[in-house]
């Protein structure tokens, strides 16, 4: 103890303890010290790597796709950047309240519901839980310049400048294009996304997916220098410019394009129509009606458009023009008439006699419009496209080929489906003995599969007989089972139109060109076969087109019969079970050598002549500068029926 | 040299013949070493924050270092005003002292506003005071009185135990707030009054193994049976900072940003290029790690140069300790160079990653005006008991002379 009086301290022992206080100090001083000295002169260099990476971020910089252009180099698809508004859900407060919180704020300014906001992150997350999630794709810049204001209390809430895809055609040819998506986790699995990280965009339908390796670009990288909140300081420390994916060059005509969508639109039903380049195949127009606005793909998808889009009775994503599987009715007689003169069931004049009446087992078959033509040769037939006629060539296919009418629909392209550079493109069924009776047989068997609406999964269309010689009969005039796509029908025509019996395979694509619109390469594919046509009888089955359009009493003469070019034509009027007849056209123009073919079809459309006829005009209009509105209707002898 | 002499010459102080203008305003006879430091300190606070908080108010570039310059301004005069003071008053008052402590710390438990989950504050007009700041103060000068009080009449336990008491009361109500570092403040000024106070050698290192003791049970022994003493994150804090990098939490991260910008800075510094706290990632870069962006800024030279400023300051302390007329001064001495020792220690080994993370401020460097406040009202004291010591002792020698 100390003095007990107040007074100096100068006893020793006060002494001591001060000098051991001194002595904790020293120590005290020394551990800091000799730690000082270690973090800054003998480890700092690791430590200054360190603050480096603290601060440095690769940032991938998007590149923008290529775009899609149509012949002329005119854009149908092209890129616009937008600021999204985007959550990085991992930078997010991890406080609910102060989440909540700000999520309301956010709400209030950018006018999206709470609800929406937790919903889109939970929607886009589900897949891909590294990624941004985007509320919204086109945000005014004065949300932009307020969240950046506030970036530290909007943790993880960013304004990104994005591309997105632009069509400044609108609608036009929609169902093409398909859209562009987040890469997803299955893809990344696949060889030919190898190169794709997280959250780049690929093709996901239509023409993106199928040119997805020419569209795409190669995303850039820049090392940035940024803050502890991500937000980029200063000018890019190094920068790998991204690359421009090609464009790709499309065989599109947008003139022709135009003319066959407001044609189908005209008649306001479900239909398609395609046309294409008789020699190789180039898709000049492929349109499918009823349509839809592409931008619905663009995200943030929103789900509600989306689905009644998917709901709607009349399925207007899908491209009828390659998917639409319908029965042909009689623009299948001119691939009838080719399979009996080449099989030797028919020569070229034979004339066959047309009574009205054709009678089969106990049925009676008679022509549209109960017509009686008398005797008649094959130009003839085609012309007013008696089914007397035809069904007489049914009955001799049946009996006096091997499966001739079926042979030669399969070789000039029926069936399989084309080859189109479009996928999801469908075939279309060409009935044959085998394919009857091999249903019958499972038909007998009660626990076989069933029901029409399965009818193209394999085996399971029910039958209640086997094959018949009415079956041929009623192929013959395309009725039955027969169905084939529009692209079909096209391109079968095309190889009788053709010189050279070229069955084409139909593409969109015409070239690739890179960014500056140097060429990179040309898409032109060979044919898939040709076949062997003797000439005559392409001859006069083109004859009995021609006359079919261009003289009176000819099936769509009252459409083409003051036409300025000479064209071929037939016209096909399908009976559908309660249904309205489907109309088909098809069109080769000009006659004799055509280089353009055209197919169209409306369900519930009527004759042939009513509503496919004038869309195929419509078309080949456009494509030869002729304006509609001055062909005249010709006055004379227009078909009394159509078929 | 009678306290009796003392008090009357120190009555008597103004009226003495031959002293000049300087000495009576109290300047001359200050410790110009103690000064010194605190106002190079102030500075350097000033001078720190001018060049790393400019972007931290928008639109308020001069924010924080206006408001520090403010509070310096005013703890520079408290500073003089408690110099010319006689500490030796306070020996009086100190029950009321106490109670002034406890009362305030009472009142922020009652009304106080709460920030980063602990009440600590109450709001006035122009200042938010924290009250546990000033109460380290006020417990060193009510101890101090104590020491000396109960000297006399107790046994050596009792003398202890009720110390002890006195101390720890104050710093569980602080602990109840909750802010564990300012607790452990009044916790270390306790045991380093007592010890300069003379409690035996044997009380002590029971103390010690007490201590150590409470220690193990509060972070290992509770927690393990289920009944936690302290908050999660105090927990966390007091043992993540032994392998910073191994886990990423909350106060590890500072930890390890500290280290960076420390580390970063190197020899002399990488001034301008310093981003490390202007980047956003070291947090509370200008009140618990102001040493981070100050070594980071200036690098091992700066931060050197700050240490020796607090070497200076807490060696003078303990100097003015023994220089001290008085036993009451002495234990006020001491206990204000254990306050600044132990929170520079605490906050500076915060820093450099040998200590825990605890909100303690560096004194006179930290952003805050009641710690910029109370720290130059200690230095005051400390120039008082200095001033006082320097009178008695001239006095002593012209009594002698005479």
């Amino acid at each position: 103890m100390f003095r007990p009086e107040d007074g100096r301290p100068t006893n020793s022992q006060f002494a001591v303890r001060i000098a051991i206080l001194s002595g904790i100090a020293l120590v005290a001083f020394a551990v800091i010290f000799f730690r000082l000295w270690y973090l800054e002169v003998l480890s700092s260099e690791a430590y200054l790597d360190q603050s480096q990476n603290n601060r440095v971020r690769e940032v991938t910089v998007q590149a923008p796709r290529g775009e899609i252009l149509d012949r002329n180099g005119r854009t149908l698809v092209g890129n616009r950047t937008a600021l999204a508004l985007q959550i990085q859900p991992e930078d997010l407060p991890t406080q609910p309240r102060v989440r909540d919180e700000m999520f309301k704020e956010l709400s209030k300014r950018a006018d999206i519901p709470v609800i929406r906001i937790e919903r889109e992150i939970r929607r886009q997350t589900k897949d891909l839980p590294a990624n941004p999630v985007t509320l919204e794709q086109d945000v005014d810049r004065n949300l932009v310049y307020w969240l950046r204001e506030r970036q530290d209390i909007f943790r993880g809430v960013s304004v990104e400048e994005i591309f997105v895809r632009e069509y400044p055609e609108g609608d036009l040819a929609a169902h093409l294009w398909g859209y562009v998506n987040e890469v997803n986790a299955k893809q990344l699995e696949q060889p030919q996304f190898e190169a794709l990280a997280p959250g780049d965009r690929v093709g996901a339908a239509g023409l993106e997916l199928q040119y997805d390796a020419v569209l795409r670009g190669t995303n850039g990288a820049k090392r940035v220098q940024v803050d502890a909140l991500g937000n980029p300081q200063g000018r890019a420390l190094s920068e790998v410019p991204p690359e421009t994916g090609n464009d790709l060059v499309t065989t599109l005509d947008l003139d022709i394009q135009e003319a066959g969508e407001q044609g189908l639109a005209r008649f306001g039903k479900p239909g398609a129509f395609v046309a294409l380049d008789v020699n190789d195949g180039s898709v000049l127009g492929m349109g499918s009606f009823p349509s839809f606005d592409p931008e619905v793909f663009t995200p943030p998808v929103a789900p509600s458009a989306y689905n009644a889009l998917f709901e709607d009775e009349d399925k207007p994503l899908a491209n009828r023009a390659a998917q639409g599987q319908y029965p042909t009715g009689s623009s299948f007689k001119p691939i009838t008439a080719l399979a009996a003169l080449s099989e030797g069931a028919l020569t070229t004049n034979e004339i066959i006699v047309d009574d009205g009446v054709y009678e089969i087992d106990v049925l009676e078959l008679k022509n549209a419009g109960d017509a009686v033509y008398g005797p008649i040769a094959l130009r003839d037939a085609l012309k007013v496209s008696s089914d007397v006629y035809f069904y007489t060539l049914g009955e001799r296919a049946d009996t006096q080929t091997d499966e001739g009418i079926q042979t030669w629909a399969r070789r000039l392209g029926l069936g399989p489906a084309t080859g189109l550079d479009l996928p999801y493109e469908a075939g279309g069924l060409i009935p044959t003995p085998e394919w009857r009776n091999e249903l019958y047989a499972q038909a007998a068997d009660p626990d076989s599969c069933g029901g029409r609406e399965r009818l193209f999964e394999e085996g399971c269309y029910e039958t209640d007989r086997p094959w018949t010689a009415g079956d041929n009969v009623n192929l013959a005039i395309g009725q039955g089972d027969l169905v084939a796509t529009p692209l079909q029908m096209a391109v079968a025509y095309a190889a009788i139109g053709n010189a050279n019996g070229d069955v084409v395979r139909p593409h969109l694509g015409r070239a690739v060109e890179d960014p500056l619109g140097r060429p990179v390469e040309e898409v032109d594919p060979a044919p898939r076969r040709s076949v062997e046509i003797e000439p005559a009888y392409r001859q006069v089955i083109l004859d009995g087109l021609r006359d079919a359009a261009m003289t009176p009493n000819g099936t769509s003469y009252e459409v083409f019969g003051r036409f300025p070019i000479e064209i071929a034509g037939k016209t096909g009027t399908v009976e559908r079970d309660g249904q309205l007849d489907q109309s088909w056209y098809v069109a080769m123009s000009p006659y004799p050598s055509p280089d353009i073919v055209v197919a169209a079809t409306v369900e519930g459309g009527g004759f042939g002549s009513d509503t496919a006829a004038p869309i195929v005009r419509d078309i080949l209009a456009a494509a030869n500068n002729i304006d509609p509105a001055g062909i005249e209707e010709p006055t004379d002898g227009g078909s009394e029926v159509a078929e | 040299m009678e306290s009796t002499t003392s008090a009357t010459r120190l009555r008597g102080f103004s009226d003495e013949r031959g002293v000049g203008l300087l000495e009576r305003s109290g300047f001359l006879r200050t410790d110009p070493y103690t000064a010194g430091a605190a106002i190079a300190l102030i500075v350097t606070s000033v001078i720190i924050l001018a060049l790393t908080t400019k972007g931290d108010v928008a639109g308020n570039p001069y924010f924080y270092v206006i408001r520090q310059s403010i509070y310096g301004v005013i703890g520079i005069a408290l500073m003089l005003a408690l110099t010319r003071v006689d500490y030796s008053r306070f020996r009086e008052l100190r029950v009321g002292i106490y109670a002034a402590m406890i009362g305030s710390i009472l009142l922020v438990l009652l009304v106080g506003t709460a920030a980063n989950g602990s009440s600590r504050w109450i709001v006035l007009p122009f200042f938010t005071f924290q009250p546990s700041e000033l109460g380290k103060l006020l417990l060193i000068v009510a101890l101090a009185g104590f020491v000396i009080d109960r000297a006399r009449r107790q046994s050596e336990a009792q003398r202890t135990a009720r110390l002890l008491l006195l101390g720890f009361v104050p710093a569980l109500l602080v602990l109840l707030q909750p802010d564990l570092g300012t607790a452990l403040v009044y916790g270390a000024v306790t045991l380093a009054v007592l010890f300069a106070g003379g409690i035996s050698w044997t009380h002590f290192a029971a103390l010690g193994g007490l201590a150590m003791v409470a220690v193990a049970m509060v972070l290992v022994l509770a927690p393990a049976v289920g009944a936690p003493v302290l908050e999660g994150y105090q927990q966390e804090r007091l043992t993540s900072f032994l392998n910073p990098s191994d886990d990423p939490s909350d106060s590890s991260y500072q930890t390890n940003q500290a280290l960076i910008a420390i580390g970063s800075g190197g020899k002399t510094g990488l001034g301008d290029n310093a981003a490390q706290a202007r980047a956003g990632f070291l947090p509370e870069g200008r009140t618990d790690f102001v040493f981070a962006v100050t070594a980071e800024r200036w690098g091992f030279v700066g931060a050197a140069f700050l240490l020796s400023l607090y070497a200076l300051l807490i060696w003078r302390a303990l100097r003015i300790a023994t220089l001290s007329k008085n036993l009451f001064g002495s234990m006020i001495a001491a206990g204000i160079a254990a306050m600044l020792l132990f929170q520079v220690f605490v906050n500076v080994g915060m820093n450099v990653g040998v200590m825990p993370v605890t909100g303690i401020p560096l004194p006179l460097m930290s952003y805050g005006g009641t710690s910029v406040l109370v720290t130059f009202m200690a230095i005051g004291l400390l120039q008082s008991v200095y001033v006082q010591s320097q009178l008695a002792s001239s006095s002593r020698v012209r009594t002698q002379a005479l």
